[in-house]
């Protein structure tokens, strides 16, 4: 199925981002562990991503020629397990499995536990090399298959993401794309502090990649993004989203605090409050 | 006269056959020239992907290349690939992504290029790896075979090959050779000589040698460290009672470290490691690396005495 043909009201993105971020508190409230900054500031990438770009099969997440999607930050594990229970390869029951022993939500995504998930992370730095892998397969085995990459800022600095992209551009991987998650903050402060990464879009145009910013929380500009990556194909691109860390609960966003920890009981309830549920 | 070749020519040839199984992909990174992957590039350049000078996208290009039904061959010099050593754990091993690793240019044999090219450390830190097939083949003959049995292996592996010529010992024995099982040479019942890599045939010698003094030695070609013949172990260990290793590497963890740590586990017997004593190497012909290492054939034969000594 292509999810797109059947949601593109971008309201219904909106709700559904909504509740991807009600799983993503819920997992990291559980599990009193895990990264919620994250996993809030990419959810509307990955919500238009899957419901409007990505061809796979839920019920068949094996598929030879689907799209592949590589989540290098792996970190940000509950934003995707939230998608893939909403899309349907696993279920939401699945998501309380999140870092407990024997669960398929392993706290780093892993393509060995988690149906739906095509490469094992946790290390960052290495997701879009991985990718240009799966891309010169692809092109290969003539497949019209694309292979998305979610890159966060601070991983940037790992050098071996320099590697691959020089290399992306040199063997003019078209069906290559990048989605930058652009939170500002990484572990132990904002970016700003830690490593200074000054113009990234030029960085990225001078590598010789066809380049998008958007603002990565405005569904409409988010699924704009996604068809500039679906539909640019003459050599590797990337969508640059602006987004902010911790994206729908008050007291996470732009909250250095809340890259890796979990919310208490008290801050649970107000998330919720705050993402429209009422708990029980 | 012996017949001479390099290990790295056993790998380039291996390749070009196995270039019938249209899954097989080729990645370089600058050195194919050396590590003689060359030939398969020039017979098939659509299968052969250049990384540049980049060895950790290299690995994780063939990881992704694996998760995608292909069966890359990825090489450059074994200094190299530790690099990426972390890609190999974490983007192959872990989650066992058939990769075929090949660090051409192993250990002080390598020569003249000096100690930053010498890797000394190769075969120990991807021992550790799970799920990782590790081997150091000693001639031109056995590097082919090998080479070509991983591609049907499923598993990661990382494979050694050395710069310069050896002599060739497997021509018309290509039956006897498999991943995992070592090879025995010639039987002796007063020592085993367990080997890899250049030092087979330095062991061979120094078995001759040994030979003229009344010791008859068994010697042992051991060229995969991991799954490690156990089994052999166990039945030189029985029929001669004192072991040798002998290998063109830190005595830390690399083929005397594999023996080490099943002698503990199961039947014990003397052990003499011959290896690099924990130093790094420098610049000179690959004859006088093995005598400056203290590696070479009557180094392997003293350790012989000891160890009988030691029953």
């Amino acid at each position: 199925m292509f999810a797109g043909e059947t949601m593109s009201n971008t309201d219904e993105l909106r709700e559904l981002a909504r509740k991807c971020r009600v799983h993503i508190v819920n997992m990291v409230h559980r599990a009193q562990a895990g990264h919620p900054g994250g996993s809030l500031s990419e959810i509307d990438l990955l919500v238009g991503l899957y419901k409007t770009t990505l061809r796979v099969r839920p019920d068949d997440p094996d598929w030879e020629d689907r799209d592949r999607f590589i989540l290098s930050k792996g970190h940000a594990s509950p934003g995707m397990y939230a998608i893939l229970a909403e899309m349907g390869f696993i279920t939401v029951d699945d998501l309380a499995s999140y870092r407990v022993l024997g669960g398929i939500c392993q706290g780093h995504v892993d393509m060995k536990w988690c149906p739906g998930v095509d490469f094992s992370a946790g290390s960052l730095g290495m997701g879009l090399s991985f990718g240009m892998g799966s891309a010169i397969a692809g092109r290969l085995a003539n497949s019209e298959r694309q292979v998305y990459v979610m890159l966060g800022d601070g991983e940037i600095q790992e050098g071996s993401v320099w590697e691959a992209a020089m290399a992306a551009a040199h063997h003019e991987l078209g069906n290559l794309n990048v989605i930058l998650d652009r939170n500002r903050i990484q572990n132990d402060d904002f970016c700003e502090e830690q490593m200074r990464m000054f113009d990234i879009p030029a960085k990225w145009k001078a590598f010789g990649w066809n380049v998008k910013e958007i603002d990565g929380h405005n569904m409409d500009e988010v699924v704009d993004g996604m068809n500039f990556l679906s539909s640019t194909n003459d050599g590797p691109s990337i969508l640059i989203a602006h987004t902010v860390k911790g994206h729908g609960v008050s007291f996470m966003a732009d909250n250095p605090a809340f890259h890796g920890a979990a919310p208490n009981d008290e801050q649970y309830a107000q998330a919720m409050a705050e993402l429209g549920e009422v708990v029980a | 006269m012996t017949k001479m070749a390099a290990t790295r020519d056993g790998y380039g040839e291996a390749l070009l056959e196995l270039a019938s199984n249209p899954k097989v992909v080729v990645l370089e990174a600058d050195l194919g020239k050396s590590t003689k992957s060359l030939h398969f590039r020039k017979a098939h350049p659509e299968r052969t992907v250049s990384c540049g000078i980049g060895e950790q996208n290299m690995l994780l290009v063939g990881a992704g290349l694996a998760a995608s039904g292909y069966i890359p061959f990825a090489s450059t010099f074994a200094i190299f690939t530790e690099r990426a050593f972390e890609q190999m754990r974490n983007g192959v091993a872990r989650p066992n992504l058939a990769v075929h690793v090949c660090g051409s240019h192993g250990g002080t044999h390598t020569g003249t290029d000096g100690s930053s090219a010498q890797s000394i450390e190769d075969l120990a830190i991807y021992r550790t790896l799970p799920n990782v097939i590790v081997m150091h083949p000693s001639d031109v003959v056995s590097t082919k075979v090998l080479t070509m049995q991983l591609a049907s292996s499923g598993s990661p592996s990382y494979t050694r090959t050395a710069r310069n010529k050896t002599p060739v010992l497997y021509e018309g024995r290509v039956d006897e050779i498999k991943i995992g099982k070592g090879i025995v040479l010639q039987e002796g019942s007063d020592v085993a000589i367990i080997a890899c890599g250049v030092m087979v045939s330095q062991s061979l010698e120094a078995a001759a040698a040994l030979a003229a003094e009344g010791i008859n030695a068994t010697v042992v070609d051991m060229h995969t460290l991991k799954p490690l013949d156990g089994e052999l172990i166990d039945r030189l260990v029985s029929s001669c009672g004192a072991i040798v290793t002998a290998e063109d590497h830190n005595v830390i963890g690399g083929l005397g470290g594999a023996v080490a740590e099943h002698l503990t586990a199961n039947t014990f017997a003397p052990l003499e490691r011959v290896g690099v004593q924990d130093r790094f190497g420098e610049s000179g012909q690959a004859d006088e690396m093995l005598e400056v290492m203290q590696i070479s054939t009557p180094y392997i034969a003293e350790a012989a005495k000891r160890a009988i000594a030691r029953k």
